[in-house]
């Protein structure tokens, strides 16, 4: 266990997932109570073309994908709102399209090395000290929206049209969630994998609504299975020498049968 | 006092007019439902009223100390998630929100504010209770509260009977017939069908082809049986 982590990549795999998973919860509270999961969804297919592009053009993937997604998260809002066109139809054409378009630059670019799983499914090696710094930043940031906006924030998850009659501004605030999502779509896909990134965002919240009953008790519950999931998923994955994002995804699905049966039990 | 007066508003989405032309005054007391068919814009009206939707023309004018962010307005029930995880006070204290600028916390004043309104509506002893466990009638009363929280003189309710059984129902008219008169609190209350029970107000707002008209429940109710 101590062993694991002399290795500094280790370190700064275990600081980014610790912060990342925070971060997706968080972030997962507001958009699975909305019904907004596809959002997570469609971002990470979008961040995955993103790198790819990125490494084709040979450009540095981190800030190439982040302002793409960034920009992507507000267009992928927009389109999840607008009832006309189906939102859930036009994000999944999205990610489809999007995956496309990153697999055939890829095949495209001949002389050029990707490895095309490290986007797909994560690997702790692509994890640098930037990568530490920007999600400090990031979980700092989100946390304190949390802890000053959160009446706010619980008013616009439970009743977006009641929030807007007392005038909160619900626009900014999604503009504020859709912009943090991407940021943790793009920081987590590298370790975790496009494929598998939006798990994180949806999964807490899924297990810690069958545990908690209140929206802070969810919020709080949320974080603590996401970075106790993270933890257990990565000492797993260097133990077993499996792939860390897969092993993560599945910590978190054994988390919340358990928290389903034990909630089915209590019913 | 005018606590309400529309001019001339015209309401709709993009290039859709909705309501053509809604003109009428609310006076301080008045209890008023508000009818017309399916789609005939019912809803957009009270969006309009309540600024969540821009005039295409006209105006909306609030009288006193009233603006819009004070209105306690409750959106048709659809819209509250039935099994969201809140318990009943997180609930009732966000319609303090309005009341709170850019201040973070909810200080004693909202506290009791909104443990007042849970007493006036009788039920105080929810208070602690988890939303989604709570009966059809159960939780249209605490939205009712969380409405009372936000405003002390208008209330806006959007199809507040649509899912309530008969007993839940009436129980609920009898409250709101309640706010109107003891603690004269303002009403204007969309009602779905045009059963005349349900017309418990003095005013009634109806809506034909987009044109809006205010006269008593009286009158209205004359011209109903001819």
């Amino acid at each position: 266990m101590i062993e694991m982590f002399s290795h500094p990549f280790m370190i700064r795999a275990l600081l980014v997932g610790l912060m990342i998973s925070v971060c997706a919860a968080l972030v997962g509270v507001s958009l699975v109570l909305r019904k907004n999961s596809m959002i997570g969804d469609g971002l990470s297919h979008t961040a995955f073309s993103a790198f790819a592009l990125a490494t084709v053009l040979g450009l540095t993937p981190l800030y190439f994908a982040l302002p793409i997604v960034v920009i992507a998260s507000f267009f992928v809002l927009r389109l999840s709102q607008n009832r006309k066109l189906h939102g859930d139809a036009a994000i999944a054409v999205l990610s489809a399209s999007s995956l496309a378009i990153g697999t055939l630059a890829i095949s495209l670019s001949k002389g050029v090395n990707i490895d095309l799983n490290s986007y797909l499914f994560g690997s702790i090696l692509a994890v640098g000290w930037l990568d530490v710094v920007l999600s400090a930043i990031l979980a700092f940031a989100i946390i304190m929206l949390y802890v000053f906006a959160y009446h706010r924030i619980f008013a616009i998850t439970f009743d977006e049209e009641f929030a807007k009659s007392v005038g909160i501004k619900t626009g900014v605030y999604d503009a504020i969630f859709a912009a943090i999502c991407s940021v943790v779509v793009v920081l987590g896909m590298r370790l975790l994998g496009s494929l598998l990134i939006s798990s994180l965002i949806i999964f807490p919240t899924l297990t810690a609504m069958r545990l908690r009953k209140s929206f802070r008790g969810i919020a709080l519950m949320a974080v603590c299975v996401s970075a106790l999931a993270f933890v257990i998923g990565l000492v797993l994955s260097y133990l077993l020498a499996t792939p860390t994002g897969a092993t993560v995804v599945i910590v978190n699905l054994v988390v919340f049968v358990v928290a389903a049966l034990v909630r089915a039990i209590k019913d | 006092m005018t606590l309400l007066s529309l001019k001339n508003l015209k309401l709709g989405y993009d290039d859709n007019v909705v309501i053509k032309d809604a003109s009428f005054t609310l006076e301080e007391g008045d209890f008023a439902c508000v009818v017309g068919a399916n789609g005939s814009g019912k809803s957009t009206l009270i969006r309009g009223i309540l600024g969540l939707i821009k005039p295409q023309a006209g105006e909306v004018k609030y009288g006193g100390d009233l603006d819009h962010t004070k209105i306690g307005y409750l959106p048709q029930e659809s819209r509250a998630d039935s099994n969201f995880p809140a318990t009943v006070e997180e609930v009732v204290l966000s319609g303090c929100l309005g009341h709170m600028q850019f201040r973070p916390f909810y200080h004693r004043d909202e506290r009791n504010h909104a443990a007042n309104s849970l007493k006036t509506l009788g039920i105080s002893k929810l208070k602690k209770k988890s939303f989604s466990s709570l009966s059809g009638g159960q939780k249209q009363k605490v939205l009712l509260a969380r409405s009372l929280s936000a405003t002390e003189r208008l209330l806006v309710l959007d199809e507040p009977s649509n899912n309530l059984d008969y007993d839940s129902r009436k129980d609920f008219y009898k409250t709101l017939k309640k706010l109107n008169k003891e603690y004269n609190l303002t009403i204007i209350m969309i009602t779905h069908d045009l059963d005349a029970d349900d017309l418990i107000g003095n005013k009634v707002i109806a809506i034909d082809e987009g044109v809006v008209k205010m006269t008593t429940t009286e009158k209205y109710l004359e011209g109903y049986q001819k």
